[in-house]
């Protein structure tokens, strides 16, 4: 029996630094500890200012998925002023966050996970000169494709949000600007230039066609663009078994609209649907460098260790729900909502499933943007005026890229007195907690086969990135 | 030229700025430029001990070093230490990393207003003792010296911005390699001229609102946000107004004030972001060069002078009145 230890880090092309130690045992994963190793402090920088100022903050907490720390600020600070957005707003809103999702899942496809397929190690291998001709780091075609077609997406964002990322458009009472029929007309026009892309080259057919894949034997039988490499190099390698997670999994439900939220809310186990209680979430600290007690985060709080004690290993709090580890991310939010192929992939829950759940979202997202932009009415109201808010708490929760956020305040005489924040990957790459359970990562890695010369094994790698981390956003 | 990209303590959002750049994409913009990308966290292939390696090298000297790029502040707690935040897989302060490599570089260059002064990481009390590279807030002297000088003997220079518009971080990269970027084209705070010497308010679509001092008295009316919602374009170094941000934006035109994003310290107003404060109703931080007694007489002359199609559209999230629309003063 052979027993060594690896420090796996700088992890990149994850968003923000992460560090793995692995414990390896006969050339596989015995265990695994995901430490996030930055910590900010932002819900202590809230504490003592205006409420509104939450709206400018937060979104700067994380350069990728600004827009959903936004508006999960946005619906935090409507719930406590018992403030609703006009419809419209709501819509316009929805536009925003749901652009940021796509560019965050095409970006993730294309410069964060395909790359590592283009590396030398994998030479030889049936599929290997395609990989390294489309996904090269920096220079493959279908990195620089992505680039151009992330770049001409975003500037939905410029006509409605001003910029990306750090936009302050989204407000308690809706959307600061009133986008008129050009805007819309517009918007639909660059969004028929991303469907072209999708069609031409990263699912080569239409979304419809993908998002009609109803089980497994469909989606193997995809072919075309580079999906269909990512699912031939996902057969090669068996990827489909690599990286399990939890099984268990929950969405906050995405893009809440008028008439009701366009992706279901629930927690996804053993084939059964039951609802999302956000009362049974409960942040466990025994083994991040945080004071305190295991509590709900509206009574949460965030007190740094500044001893970083021994018995801890990460900056990251453990959120539990029920006292258990749930797996959140487009996978997650796809299975919950119900749609057929990513309920077939609920067993399987490894890194194919992963990226085939990303997949089908970008599919999926493509097509209901183009729904809400159709719908946009240039002559309705956008924003309604959200009074001054004195005291109350509130909770915004909603889906960001990764899987569910949320965000928890109260307010007192006009001032912020607690602000707690679980973003996605605070959930994904918890540690473990008093228990000794690992958080979702942390078991995932278990059973992934190192090579004897590996330091940064590559099975490691793919099991990691299929979760699309984002740990600025996990420690804040 | 070759570059290298840490990321400090910070949201990455510059980053995903960069690669908004178009015509061409920020790939070919670099490679074609000659710039050469050591390392960077999101965009290399390398990760863990290859990583390891390329730090190695550079800090050993086996690798010139022409270009550090940093996003992100620094932080320097707790108490100093900086194990806030450890580089994953070296056991090394980032602190400690950048102290080491920045006098190997020929150039350092702060992206973003993090790097450049502290930024939003700092703000609220400055939890985890952010500091930007060589200034702390706006004194001089960061996590480098305030006299630092990289080996081009040229200070850091500061690509201010939450974020940076991809193309101040590209152009600035581009003059670097094509050595057009001396100590002359920096402002007093390090910021290259070529976007810093630009206020927001250049090219900001509600000059004709400011003109009058019609203005937006809550967000979603179209007035000028100076005197009630805390827009301070007016004194805010950027280009942001004159070239746009993803396709046609910018803040303002986005109908939310400037925060001055590209200036230490913006991270702590001493106000609400979207409030002006007032001192006997008049607003605080008038335009900078601008005599307060002037402002003064020339807004309430303009006040009174506000044509109707002006005064109805300030206050409207859309055009009311059409110029030409409407006669009646």
């Amino acid at each position: 029996m052979s027993e060594r230890q690896l420090l796996v880090g700088p992890f990149n092309r994850v968003e923000g630094d992460l560090e793995i130690q692995l414990d390896i045992r006969d050339g596989h994963v015995a265990a695994a500890r995901a430490n996030s190793p930055l910590f900010r402090g932002f819900e202590m920088m809230l504490q003592g200012k205006d409420p509104r100022d939450a709206l400018t903050i937060t979104p700067r907490i994380c350069g990728i998925c600004s827009v959903s720390q936004s508006a999960a600020a946005a619906f935090a600070l409507a719930d406590a002023g018992g403030v609703q957005m006009p419809p419209q707003g709501a819509r316009a809103a929805a536009i925003l966050h749901a652009v940021e999702n796509l560019a965050d899942h095409v970006t993730h496809f294309n410069l964060f996970f395909m790359p590592d397929f283009a590396r030398p190690a994998y030479a030889g291998r049936a599929w290997h000169a395609a990989a390294v001709e489309r996904f090269t780091a920096q220079q493959g075609s279908a990195v620089r494709r992505a680039a151009e077609a992330r770049a001409q997406l975003f500037h939905i964002a410029g006509t409605l949000g001003g910029k990306w990322p750090h936009t302050l458009a989204i407000q308690p009472g809706g959307v600061t600007r009133a986008p008129d029929a050009r805007d819309r007309i517009r918007i639909l026009s660059v969004l028929r230039g991303h469907r072209r892309y999708l069609e031409e080259v990263l699912l080569g057919g239409a979304p419809e066609a993908f998002a009609a894949l109803d089980d497994i034997a469909s989606l193997e039988s995809w072919e075309a663009g580079d999906a269909g490499l990512f699912l031939r190099i996902a057969a090669d390698l068996g990827l489909a078994q690599a990286g399990r997670g939890p099984g268990r999994y929950l969405s906050a439900g995405a893009y809440p609209l008028a008439e009701g939220r366009a992706l279901a809310a629930g927690v996804w186990e053993d084939g059964a649907l039951s609802p999302f209680d956000p009362a049974q979430i409960a942040e466990d600290l025994s083994h991040a460098w945080m004071l305190g007690e295991t509590a709900h985060p509206q009574a949460g709080r965030t007190e740094p260790d500044e001893d970083m004690r021994e018995t801890a290993y990460s900056w990251c709090k453990a959120p539990r729900l029920g006292g258990r580890t749930v797996e959140v991310g487009a996978l997650a939010r796809q299975i919950v909502d119900g749609h057929p192929l990513a309920r077939a992939l609920a067993a399987e829950g490894g890194v194919r499933a992963r990226i085939a759940g990303r997949l089908l979202e970008i599919a999926r997202t493509q097509i209901l943007l183009e729904e809400l932009a159709r719908d946009l009415d240039p002559d309705a109201r956008f924003m309604d005026p959200a009074p001054t808010l004195r005291e109350g708490t509130g909770t915004g929760l909603l889906e960001a890229a990764r899987g569910a956020l949320g965000h928890w305040l109260r307010v007192e005489n006009g001032r912020i007195a607690s602000y707690q924040i679980i973003a996605p990957t605070t959930w994904n790459f918890s540690p473990r907690d008093a228990a000794g359970t690992p958080g979702p990562v942390e078991a995932a890695l278990v059973g992934a086969p190192v090579g004897a010369e590996e330091d940064t094994p590559l099975s490691v790698q793919h099991i990691v990135r299929s979760f699309d981390p984002c740990m600025v956003c996990t420690v804040h | 030229m070759n570059m290298l990209w840490l990321q400090s303590a910070g949201c990455g959002g510059c980053t995903m700025s960069l690669l908004c750049a178009e015509g061409p994409n920020v790939f070919e913009l670099l490679a074609d430029a000659g710039i050469e990308t050591l390392w960077h966290p999101s965009l290399s292939v390398e990760t863990g001990g290859e990583v390891r390696r390329i730090l190695a090298a550079v800090e050993a000297g086996e690798i010139p070093l022409d270009v550090l790029c940093v996003e992100g502040s620094v932080v320097t707690g707790p108490r100093g230490t900086g194990r806030y935040h450890m580089l994953a897989g070296t056991g090394r302060p980032m602190l400690d990393w950048i102290g080491a490599l920045a006098p190997l570089a020929r150039d350092v260059v702060a992206v973003g207003s993090c790097a450049a002064f502290g930024g939003i990481t700092s703000a609220g009390g400055n939890p985890a003792g952010a500091i930007g590279l060589a200034y702390d807030g706006k004194l001089p002297g960061g996590a480098l010296p305030g006299d630092f000088r990289a080996r081009s003997g040229r200070p850091v220079i500061n690509i201010a911005g939450c974020p940076t518009h991809p193309d101040w971080i590209t152009e600035t990269l581009l003059l670097l390699a094509d050595d057009r970027l001396g100590a002359e084209d920096l402002d007093p705070l390090g910021r290259p001229r070529f976007f810093a010497d630009h206020l927001v308010h250049h090219g900001c679509t509600k000059n004709e609102f400011y003109e009058y001092k019609a203005s937006a008295r809550e967000l979603s009316e179209i007035g000028c946000m100076m005197e009630h919602l805390g827009c301070v374009g007016t004194q805010a170094h950027g280009d942001c107004n004159i070239r746009p941000w993803n396709g046609s934006g910018s803040c303002t035109r986005g109908n939310y004030p400037c925060i001055n994003c590209t200036a230490p310290e913006f991270e702590e107003p001493r106000h609400p972001f979207t409030e002006t404060p007032t001192i006997a109703g008049i607003p605080v931080g008038l335009p900078s060069d601008m005599p307060k007694a002037w402002f003064m007489a020339l807004a309430s002359l303009s006040k009174a002078a506000t044509p109707r199609r002006i005064d109805t559209n300030a206050h409207s999230d859309r055009i009311r009145i059409p110029p030409g629309g409407d006669t009646r003063k």
